[in-house]
């Protein structure tokens, strides 16, 4: 196996690995404030048309970018609108905003079938980029492959070094307690779910600009579900989020090079090892119950309401 | 969006039906659609209902057309189906394998209706299938790249391994090979038909393995643009898929069931109509092939178009021996041609294509 090769891998589990990571990122965020979103998909979908249309309208791939992050906010909004102002339940709201995403983004990507748009274009570094090897996997990518890892250690301090992270955290373990002291819960509920909108909505923003430079309906593929199960698999902790998401980017790149290179194994097996690898790690991971316990908000997908 | 609205109105036609009088003779004839993807996969579905504004372009106000998009096979596909012919739907398209049991089911309940059903082989008196010779356009695809490949090693994105696209692989491979004896082909399943990541994954993947053509048989334009972005060549799949890679595209296998839809909708106007079986090719224009790629050159495009020239003569059919399988055992001797019933049951690779063959 030439290094060339591993490097060609390497950056094809990248490239896989970040729409997950930026679309699960959001949702660990919001979860850890309490409450359960399951409308990833559909955020993502209409991020991913949203960002198309922008960024073919005005040619530029960053505004693109921006589109899609408001986009994925305002879906989200309407969201935390339904769920924490009107009190509905969460988990059924998260299936029907998934529902919603996927009709909203096919109706307004009518327009945008077929039509094929410059991929958003990697951040050249100069001296860097062109280092055999090492400049392809480590500097060749675009911005949100940057971004993706960089929200890593960011959301990491802020849940775990920061006064604002202590208090999304106390929210989505006590909605009671942090409204005893005085803390605005249904505010913070808010900016959390907004915030995982708006990641949702730049993983998807990767799919339609980045990784497959086209609007084709239903593009996300069922990326937005893997994501809602990584951020489980990562028992809440975005470093193990980063792990997981690499590490599905890995199974699912390296099925594709097994069945190339004619090895002798059904590829609807390779086909289904990414997920039965996150469910064998979901199953490792569950055997402490503890753990689980100390990880997951308590109060996540309960309805909170200061008067009750 | 019209999809959504034809449902609502369905149901509601579906209770209209049984106040609803007998349709009249004069009355323009009711054309349903069913598909199994959105029209905008810009592929399988996308093809069926350009056949379906054929018909509308060609019959004019003789005609009524309406479809229903996104249907799932299986027990919704006999629902909706049945919604169709409840509410006055002369003339039935159920447009994938899947919907074949479902389309025998309502066919045998509305006699009076006329059901066509893509790619299947149950048929009744009612009931007619077609499909189209798709590994026409495979072999020429194969002639093409067996002259542009320079490794030898081509990359094959396959979707299901079912007859059709294990006969798309072998078409290509016999001809490929006829033209580049020492040519491989590799085979990645992806168990989707729709999946633009996965689709492109895989083409990465095969190009990082040396595969210098992509051919796929899966429904996104994503491998176009792969092979475009890392220079490669690739041949569409459904549609003329051009625009997603203008440098890599050399050329694409184009459904066209236009000629197809628009008889079938005038044989039921004019009385004519009668259940058959249609496997139409090159020939019977269910098929073309996209325009060349100005980079290939010109002897290749002139022994492609020959190729073309030929199938529709019927001097030439792809599957003429002596075809070896896989181990290099002679299967068909030379001048032996497998018949229809064998290509519609394939389920073995030829010498050349790496691999085993998922069961």
């Amino acid at each position: 196996m030439s290094p060339d090769f591993i490097a060609a891998v390497l950056v094809a589990v990248t490239t896989a690995a970040t729409p997950l990571l930026l679309a699960g990122l959001g949702e660990l965020v919001t979860e850890k404030a309490g409450v359960l979103n399951l409308g990833v998909e559909g955020m993502m979908l209409v991020g991913a048309v949203g960002g198309f249309a922008a960024a073919s309208a005005t040619g530029s791939g960053l505004t693109g970018v921006g589109v899609a992050a408001l986009l994925g906010m305002a879906t989200a909004a309407l969201f935390a609108f339904l769920t924490l102002t009107l009190l509905s339940n969460q988990v059924a709201t998260g299936l029907a905003l998934t529902i919603f995403g996927v009709g909203l983004s096919s109706l307004l990507g009518k327009p945008y079938i077929g039509m094929p748009l410059d991929r958003l274009p990697p951040l050249n570094i100069p001296g860097l980029s062109d280092l055999p090897l090492v400049g392809p996997v480590l500097f060749g990518h675009d911005a949100l492959v940057y971004l993706s890892l960089a929200a890593v250690p960011a959301v990491a301090w802020f849940l775990m070094r920061t006064r604002p992270g202590l208090i999304l955290r106390s929210v989505g373990e006590s909605p009671e307690a942090a409204h005893a002291l005085g803390h605005p819960v249904i505010a913070i509920r808010y900016a959390a779910t907004l915030f995982g909108g708006a990641m949702s909505g730049l993983a998807g923003a990767y799919l339609s600009l980045a990784y497959t430079p086209m609007w084709a309906e239903n593009m996300s593929a069922g990326r937005g579900w893997i994501a809602l199960a990584l951020v489980v698999f990562a028992t809440w902790k975005p470093g193990r989020l980063l792990l997981g998401a690499y590490l599905f980017g890995l199974v699912l790149i390296l099925q594709l090079h097994a069945q190339g290179l004619g090895l002798a194994v059904p590829s609807q097996w390779l086909s289904m090892l990414p997920y039965l690898a996150t469910i064998a790690v979901l199953v490792l991971i569950s055997r402490d119950a503890t753990r689980i316990r100390l990880n997951a908000p308590a109060s996540i997908g309960k309805v909170f309401h200061p008067d009750t | 969006m019209i999809g959504a609205i034809m449902r609502r109105t369905l149901l509601a036609g579906a209770v209209a039906a049984f106040f609803a009088a007998p349709a009249l003779a004069d009355d323009p004839l009711k054309v349903g659609f069913i598909y199994v993807g959105p029209i905008g996969d810009h592929g399988w579905s996308y093809q069926h209902n350009e056949g379906r504004l054929a018909i509308e372009a060609a019959l004019g106000d003789k005609v009524k057309t309406s479809y229903v998009e996104n249907v799932a096979e299986g027990a919704d596909a006999e629902r909706v189906i049945t919604q169709l012919a409840n509410s006055g739907h002369g003339l039935i398209f159920t447009t994938s394998f899947g919907f074949m049991n479902p389309t025998l089911k309502v066919a045998k309940r509305f006699p009076k209706v006329h059901f066509e059903h893509a790619t299947g082989y149950k048929r009744a008196d009612n009931l007619s299938t077609y499909a189209a010779r798709f590994y026409e356009g495979r072999h020429i695809a194969g002639l093409v790249a067996g002259h542009m490949t320079k490794s030898g090693t081509i990359g094959y994105i396959g979707s299901f391994p079912i007859p059709e696209v294990v006969r798309g692989i072998n078409a290509f491979t016999l001809a490929l090979r006829s033209v580049r004896p020492d040519a491989t082909v590799k085979v990645v399943w992806v168990n989707t038909w729709y999946d633009p990541g996965k689709e492109g994954a895989a083409a990465e993947a095969l190009i990082d393995q040396g595969a210098d053509v992509i051919l796929q048989h899966t429904d996104s334009p994503a491998a176009i643009q792969v092979a475009e972005k890392r220079g490669v060549w690739a041949v569409g799949q459904a549609s003329d898929m051009t625009r997603f890679g203008p440098k890599a595209h050399l050329t694409a296998i184009v459904d066209i069931w236009d000629s197809y839809y628009v008889a079938r909708a005038k044989a039921v106007a004019d009385g004519s109509w009668t259940s058959e079986d249609t496997w139409g090719g090159l020939k019977d224009k269910m098929l073309a092939m996209a325009p060349y790629n100005p980079a290939i050159p010109a002897d290749v495009v002139a022994q492609a178009k020959q190729a073309e020239a030929d199938i529709i003569a019927g001097t030439l059919h792809p599957f003429t021996g002596p075809i070896n399988d896989q181990s290099g055992k002679e299967v068909i001797p030379a001048g032996q041609v497998i018949d229809d019933g064998k290509l519609l049951s394939m389920d073995w690779y030829v010498e050349g294509v790496q691999g085993t063959l998922p069961k």
